[in-house]
């Protein structure tokens, strides 16, 4: 049972966290509503990756691809952002 | 099973459709993929055979918008993406590497049922055929009636399998090479294949997105794209070209790493500048992901993101130009032998320089403006595509011929077929660069008679070109059975796929080889020759 105690801990954090995405939409918090719903989603995403993932017992090697693509996540919004701010 | 026994010694349809031997999986995308190749060539001649008029012809402007779409569909996402990785590279990547499977063989053929799901997905669709042209353009894709949903479910799957695919590769690269295989003595195929898979793993996502954001759209009436609901419908070209940018170097990469097989083992001589070859298809694959606002200089997209595109676009001719100055000093003082795989390679260098130098001209803002959406357009894709990918491919298949079937190919008919295909090539496609400065738009099922005689010029090209396939095809099929029984190393090449029986054995080698050298010390007696 305590191997599977993590895995139920993350499970109930992720569906506090979707809760809290629902809630948080009921709220008008004008620009920070995008934001604050990306950090929530973010850190789901963070946890899924970590425990659900294996990512925090994996070899440096694993853990450096897993983070890689964010490199190219940061590189789409920029170009789409250096058209979208400048038109 | 004897160890020595062919890969090639079972029969039946069981034997094949369960198989996990990434070579006869290689086989089975082979044969997928080149399918598509000709059904996809055979709509080009329709194309083609429809422009010899300039006026109403043959069929409707309807008819010729599916037709394109079609033609361009098939072979962008059903041929050439996984011509020669799917195949070629699953066939070739272990047996270079000295490796007796990819890393995950489960996962492997895994991949290609889904490509197959996803083939038999899009053939649902021509119920309703799509004619939003290759690209899927919104706010069109996003409006139309005809079954835009269902072929972005099919193309969601074979991207689906084109990731898999560049995961086992990038695993099994990483962790099944043998003994004294080090990076530096790896085989450049394996470099390019590499960058490949990673421009696999991280762009196709993306498309993956974009459709599933499309068929949002058009299911549910989200507002991603429609300007109307806050949408933004240059979002959808941003999307769809940070993939599709990288993806045209998943096309050239692989055939870049065949010609730089080839070249050495037909010049005879040690491949020049191995680490620039190598480091270069990296550098290509990392700034592949830099470029692709140029596909939208005209799109309504911010001048200064347009000069920040066509700025970096000029890097990317960077790694590529290495790639071609280290051929050529490759072959320099070679002692060169025209085989068919040779003549391929070296049309590949011939034709692609003009692909790639005319890719300057569109990369450039202001020459952008007056050839975008011309057939100039067209003549650059199709000689850095066919020019270069499809005649790397070619090589490929020349070179590998004798190790996939056990028999060699009849010399005599592959040149014939090289003529053809290569005057054939040009005839069609270099009247295109013209008729695209003169101005005349793609995508349009009639042009003014001012254009006529070059249309002529390049629909004739288009059967001179169709006559060299069916004979190099023809040949292939022939060989099968009538070819000359294949030695192990019919070219002395020096790479481990050599080293084992034509066919190779089904668990590839009989014991794991402990490589010493690099793979490219042609003309040399022994020792590593690098830098002497």
């Amino acid at each position: 049972m305590a191997y599977y105690k993590s895995y139920v801990m993350v499970w109930i954090a992720l569906i506090v966290l979707t809760g809290a995405t629902v809630g948080v939409s009921f709220l008008n918090l004008g620009l920070w509503n995008a934001a604050v719903a990306l950090v929530i989603a973010s850190t789901k995403a963070t946890l899924v990756g970590l425990y659900f993932m294996h990512l925090r017992h994996e070899i440096k090697l694993v853990i450096g691809f897993a983070l890689f693509p964010l490199l190219f996540l940061a590189l789409i919004i920029i170009g789409t952002l250096s058209d979208t701010m400048t038109r | 099973m004897s160890q020595t026994e062919s890969y090639l010694a079972h029969k039946g349809f069981k034997s094949w459709a369960l198989t996990m031997d990434h070579k006869r999986i290689g086989v089975m995308y082979l044969v997928t993929t080149h399918l598509f190749f000709l059904i996809g060539g055979f709509l080009a001649l329709l194309l083609r055979l429809k422009l010899l008029s300039p006026g109403p012809a043959l069929f409707s402007a309807h008819t010729y918008d599916v037709l394109f779409t079609m033609h361009g569909a098939m072979m962008i996402f059903l041929f050439i993406i996984p011509a020669i990785p799917s195949s070629l590279g699953n066939f070739f990547i272990p047996l270079l590497i000295g490796a007796r499977d990819v890393a995950f063989p489960k996962l492997n053929l895994f991949s290609y049922y889904l490509f197959v799901s996803g083939i038999l997905v899009i053939l649902i669709s021509l119920v309703q055929p799509i004619d939003t042209g290759w690209t899927f353009y919104t706010p069109f894709s996003a409006e139309n009636s005809a079954a835009v949903t269902t072929v972005s479910f099919g193309l969601f799957l074979v991207g689906m399998s084109s990731i898999l695919t560049g995961l086992n590769f990038i695993v099994t690269i990483h962790t099944l090479r043998a003994p004294g295989m080090t990076w530096y003595r790896l085989p450049l195929f394996i470099w390019g294949m590499y960058g490949t898979s990673v421009i696999q793993v991280l762009s196709t996502p993306v498309i993956g997105i974009t459709f599933l954001l499309l068929v949002a759209e058009r299911l549910f009436g989200v507002g991603f794209f429609d300007p109307a609901k806050g949408g933004d419908p240059l979002l959808f070209q941003h999307f769809f070209w940070f993939y599709s940018h990288p993806v045209v170097y998943v096309m050239i990469l692989p055939a870049m790493g065949i010609i730089s097989e080839v070249i050495p083992c037909f010049a005879r001589k040690p491949i020049f500048g191995y680490k620039a070859i190598a480091y270069s298809a990296l550098a290509i694959a990392f700034i592949s992901f830099l470029v692709w606002g140029h596909h939208m200089f005209v799109s309504g997209m911010s001048t200064t993101a347009g000069v920040i595109f066509s700025f970096l676009t000029f890097f990317v001719a960077v790694p590529t130009g290495m790639k071609i100055f280290n051929w050529i000093a490759t072959l320099y003082k070679g002692s060169i032998s025209l085989d068919s795989p040779m003549l391929w390679a070296l049309t590949f260098i011939f034709l692609f320089i003009i692909g790639g130098l005319t890719g300057l001209f569109l990369g450039s803002l202001a020459t952008d403006v007056h050839v975008h959406d011309t057939y100039f357009l067209v003549a650059h894709f199709h000689y850095t595509m066919m020019g270069g990918t499809v005649m790397g491919l070619f090589s490929g298949l020349h070179y590998w011929y004798p190790k996939i079937t056990g028999r060699m190919l009849d010399e005599r008919w592959a040149k014939h077929a090289w003529w053809m295909i290569v005057v054939g090539f040009n005839v069609t496609f270099f009247p295109m660069f013209i008729l695209g400065m003169q101005g005349m738009p793609r995508r349009y099922a009639e042009y003014p008679a001012k254009y006529h005689s070059l249309n002529v010029l390049a629909t004739v090209g288009s059967w001179l070109l169709a006559v060299g396939i069916v004979i190099m095809f023809a040949n292939f099929i022939r060989s099968l059975n009538r070819g000359a029984i294949a030695p192990a190393n019919p070219w002395e090449a020096l790479t481990l796929e050599w080293q084992v029986p034509s066919p190779p054995p089904e668990e590839n080698f009989e014991v794991i080889p402990t490589v010493t050298d690099w793979p490219y010390s042609y003309g040399k007696e022994t020792g590593d020759t690098r830098g002497k």
